[in-house]
């Protein structure tokens, strides 16, 4: 099966190379056949690195450990979902599943646009075969998936417990699919860039593939910072760790590009802008898959140092050159068809969003890299921590909430002070009656006021947000005199992309104002309890009820039940508890191999509600153990050899037997030993977090998920315009009538 | 083992080989209606469609207050006009392209 | 005013920011960063009273817990030297002996045992990307 998998990845990669080929070929003679065998050979990319994902998906499900990758990445103990996801946790699977995913992709895109942009496509195809190429023949020769050992091994060394949570699974190819789906409006601007073709069809296509991108990107930088929040032993949602802000600059890009095409489409302004961003993000995106494997920059993502660095960089380079190259190229056809008429209109705040938007990728660019631009200029590596951010992006933050709020409620090209006053009004009021509200509120938020400035621009987004959407239903309503629920979906219906972007919006201030509360009024307390006392944080008294131990094949659980009381009513009960994986090494002897601390995770004990969360997490550290451990290990050093040497002269099931009889009676030694967790407690370590707001970030980003969803929904007309333009050319019908005033 | 190997990756390049060269052998055997470039066609259609949709705006911004009866006369007038002459150019290039 | 006057006007305007914008998180990024050194750089060239980044490995049987506090050994990657570092703080869940670890630390005026900052140590998730036997 290996072998089947090593020729799949070297057909793969010169499909790729015949489809470039053919591509370039049938895009300069104009022979539809020549762009069509292009397409097809994406087609047959996607399906060979279908079959060859499923061979390596095979392999890990059948615990085949001649596979290297199914030997140094799962074992047998490993659960059935997991063993299947720890295919794409090792560099090798990892560039099998980014060209499954680009490939399948992108025959999905060039499915749907395959009788349209009949110019653009055949370079578009060019461009993503080459990043397929790229990636196939990284796989192939530097990092092979299908490599196997004539011996393998009887077991595998298993996925490391910290995976061993389901959005740490998930987080990868959603985030992969954020990565590959950026490539293809990348593609696209470099087709339209190449044939000069940046029109409105350009447009049209680049904003949906760019929208999917933003959604299936942003899905995949949050559950990561929920893994983050809830599996990881910290408390927090997000470190300024260089992968997560490789994650988030193509992810602002893309957002700056969505709302700026816009501008280009109704007024054909800022067109040397959005090819900017389109090439920006998709380059980032190629640079954040780089950053996670490449080493250059300490992070706890960056996973050694390897030998992929060089390629990335080389394909970075002609991506970043290529990229200004064909913009310098084509600046003619980007110059503005309209300027700008006033500061006062939506085309400003939309110019002024860009300016916000890439001034925040830029930040987060130069202090992420700091340490190698540094080393560069000084000669010494300077770290920069998560402290030099906020200066920077809390301001720009805040600049952009506003700016989410103004944009809806502005009007395009110019606006009257009248008007002004008649949309902004109640937003404004709403905004400062919250900033005056919670300003005078005892024990409130006054005390930091860029979270109060944060809340104020919430109310303010809400209250804009909730009045377009109720005079959008009014207007509706005044012509159709439908119900109110019947209109507001019909008017979302009809208008997908402005009420599903408003809805992002209003997603967006939610999650904003989570982030500020739960950053600026954490309240949190490291302490050592025995069982029996409590802590104190914030008003909450959480008392260490009593000591759990629970044993499994997988894994010892050490844990505690906490009782939290306010004021003396009861609040909750959370569980928290430190699970220990048997480790590898044999110097941790037979014994102390299941009480190894590098091989523990944690599991928190979380109380979440709408105004706060409660976070728990225990730290037992197994020392006092020690003793017991040590003389364990050694009865069983000496006496496991002898129940061996025995066996082996016994037929074979009495000496499975016999092996058999030699575990269980270290696992009761185990067990004993763990009890002791319970029936002689000692003081152990805790971390006490409670945070204000926290859901209100999950339920803000769901929001906006359901916002991009909205806008991303296909409308109707598409379906019918795709029917015109497929029909055979006739003689001129009278053209449609510009249409009447219909209902909103 | 090995041969069954070796016959499922010939039988895969082969099927690859096949499906990818298809339209070329096709076009060899028998030339096909070539279309003219109709894109210059699709471009504009693209763009008498976002017309249309920034006169619903225009009109949807209007009864939502945020553009004055005057100002709104003013864009509607400025946009249709536009559109026309997005239609005029279409029937152009229909014309042209029989 | 004429339309291009305005429009050199905002440029200006934009173009200030801008600068003043980067200038500012140039300045931010020289003084609020630490210098990063390794275990043989700290000790030859770490002045006491400052802070600095100290990235190495943990050293084999060099953990030691007190109460709250972490005993450890970060040892330079070529030379064989190793800094003693006393912790106080959130320890990341991958921390162990041989894993590669990023701590801010202060050099004591004894010079001997090097402070950490509080919860600045972050532990490199055991590599999924190379193979097992290697780390």
């Amino acid at each position: 099966m290996a072998l089947i998998g090593r020729a799949l990845l070297i057909m793969a990669l010169g499909t790729a190379v015949c489809g470039i080929g053919a591509s370039i070929y049938g895009a300069r003679t104009g022979m539809r056949e020549w762009v069509d065998a292009g397409r097809r050979s994406v087609y047959a990319l996607a399906a060979l690195a279908t079959i060859a994902f499923a061979i390596l998906e095979d392999a890990f499900w059948r615990n085949d450990f001649s596979f290297n990758v199914v030997a140094n990445h799962s074992s047998t103990t490993t659960p059935a979902f997991y063993k299947l996801a720890a295919a794409w946790s090792s560099q090798e699977g990892s560039l099998l599943l980014w060209v499954f995913l680009l490939s399948l992709w992108s025959s999905l895109i060039l499915f749907l646009v395959r009788k349209r942009a009949r110019e653009i496509t055949p370079y578009a195809t060019t461009v993503l075969l080459g990043f397929a190429a790229f990636f196939t023949s990284l796989a192939a020769f530097w990092a092979n998936p299908f490599t196997t050992s004539a011996n393998p091994p009887a077991e595998g060394l298993g996925l490391d417990p910290l995976l061993l949570h389901p959005t740490m699974m998930i987080h990868p190819p959603m985030l992969y699919s954020g990565y590959t789906l950026l490539t293809i409006p990348f593609a696209f601007a470099v087709g339209a860039l190449i044939t000069g073709r940046l029109g409105a069809e350009w447009i049209a296509l680049t904003r949906r593939f760019a929208l999917a991108a933003w959604l299936f990107l942003g899905i995949g930088i949050l559950l990561g910072a929920l893994w983050s929040y809830t599996e990881l032993g910290w408390g927090g949602y997000w470190a300024w760790d260089p992968v997560e802000n490789a994650a988030l600059m193509p992810w602002l890009c893309i957002t700056a590009f969505i709302h700026s095409v816009m501008i280009q489409e109704k007024r054909g302004m800022l067109k040397v802008w959005n090819v900017s961003l389109v090439l920006a993000a998709g380059t980032l995106s190629i640079l954040g898959t780089f950053l996670v494997r490449s080493g250059i920059l300490d992070s706890i993502h960056a996973f050694g140092a390897s030998t992929l660095g060089v390629p990335f960089v080389i394909l970075l380079a002609v991506m970043v050159l290529g990229s200004i190259g064909l913009i310098v190229w084509r600046r003619d056809q980007l110059r503005s068809d309209a300027r700008l008429e006033s500061l006062l209109s939506r085309e400003a705040v939309f110019l002024l969003q860009n300016l916000v938007l890439v001034g925040m990728v830029f930040v987060i660019f130069w202090v992420t890299f700091f340490p190698l631009i540094s080393e560069a200029l000084t000669g010494t590596k300077v770290s920069v921590g998560p402290p030099a951010f906020t200066p920077f992006i809390v301001p720009l933050a805040l600049i952009l909430v506003a700016l989410s709020g103004i944009g809806p409620i502005i009007a395009w090209r110019r606006v009257t002070v009248a008007n002004l006053r008649r949309s902004f009004a109640l937003p404004v009021t709403a905004g400062l009656v919250t900033f005056f509200v919670l300003l005078f509120w005892p024990g409130g938020p006054s005390s930091r006021p860029f979270a109060l400035i944060m809340f104020a621009l919430g109310g303010f987004v809400l209250t804009s947000v909730a009045q377009e959407l109720w005079r959008g239903v009014a207007a509706r309503r005044a012509t159709t005199h439908e119900v109110v629920p019947l209109a507001t979906v019909r008017l979302v219906r009809r208008n997908r992309r402005r009420y599903g972007g408003y809805t992002v919006h209003a997603g967006l201030a939610i999650l904003l104002v989570g982030v500020a509360a739960s950053s600026s009024f954490q309240h949190s307390s490291d302490v050592i309890l025995k069982p029996g006392q409590s802590a104190h944080v914030d008003g909450y008294a959480i008392r260490y009820v009593r000591p759990t131990e629970s044993l499994s094949s997988q894994k010892i659980a050490f844990g505690a039940v906490l009782d939290v009381t306010k004021g003396g009513k009861h609040v909750t009960t959370v569980t928290t508890v430190r699970n220990f994986y048997p480790s590898q090494n044999p110097s941790d002897g037979l014994i102390g191999k299941f009480f190894d601390t590098s091989q523990a995770d944690s599991q928190v004990g979380l109380d979440q509600n709408l105004s706060r969360n409660i976070w728990t997490v225990i730290n037992v550290d197994p020392t006092p153990l020690a003793p017991l451990i040590n003389k364990g290990n050694n009865v069983f050093a000496a006496y496991a050899p002898q129940v061996m040497t025995k066996a082996a002269k016994l037929p074979p099931d009495q000496a499975q037997a016999a092996m058999n009889g030699l575990w269980a009676e270290r696992d009761l030694a185990v067990s004993e030993i763990a009890r002791r967790f319970v029936t002689h407690p000692w003081p152990t370590e805790f971390l006490l977090i409670v945070d204000p707001l926290v859901i209100w970030i999950w339920l803000g980003a769901l929001i906006m998920g359901i916002g991009g969803l909205i806008a991303l929904w296909p409308v109707p007309s598409f379906a019918r315009r795709r029917v015109q333009v497929a029909s055979p050319a006739r003689p001129a019908a009278p053209p449609p009538p510009v249409p009447v005033r219909e209902p909103v | 083992m090995q041969v069954v190997e070796y016959l499922v990756i010939f039988t895969i390049l082969f099927a690859v080989v096949a499906f990818v060269s298809a339209p070329v052998r096709r076009a060899l055997v028998a030339r096909g209606a070539d279309h003219a470039d109709d894109s210059t066609l699709a471009d504009l259609e693209a763009a008498r469609d976002a017309k249309y949709r920034e006169l619903r705006d225009a009109d949807l911004d209007h009864r939502t207050g945020k553009l004055s009866d005057a100002d709104y006369e003013e864009l509607d007038q400025t946009l249709r006009g536009e559109a026309i002459a997005i239609m005029h150019d279409i029937d152009r290039a229909t014309i042209e392209r029989q | 005013m004429d339309p291009s006057r305005k429009r050199a006007i905002r440029l200006t305007v934009a173009l200030t920011a801008a600068v003043v914008l980067a200038a500012a998180l140039v300045y931010v990024s020289f003084t609020a960063g630490n210098k990063e050194f390794t275990a043989s750089q700290l000790l030859t060239k770490g002045k006491p009273g400052q802070t600095y980044e100290l990235a190495g490995t943990v050293l084999n049987g060099s953990v030691q817990r007190d109460g709250t506090t972490l005993y450890f050994r970060i040892r330079d990657p070529k030379l064989p030297v190793s800094v003693p570092v006393r912790y106080n703080g959130i320890v990341p869940d991958p921390f162990a002996a041989g894993r590669a670890v990023m701590v801010a630390v202060e050099k004591g005026n004894s010079g001997t045992t090097y402070v950490g900052q509080g919860n600045s140590l972050t532990t490199k998730c055991p590599s999924k990307y190379q193979a097992a036997a290697a780390s």
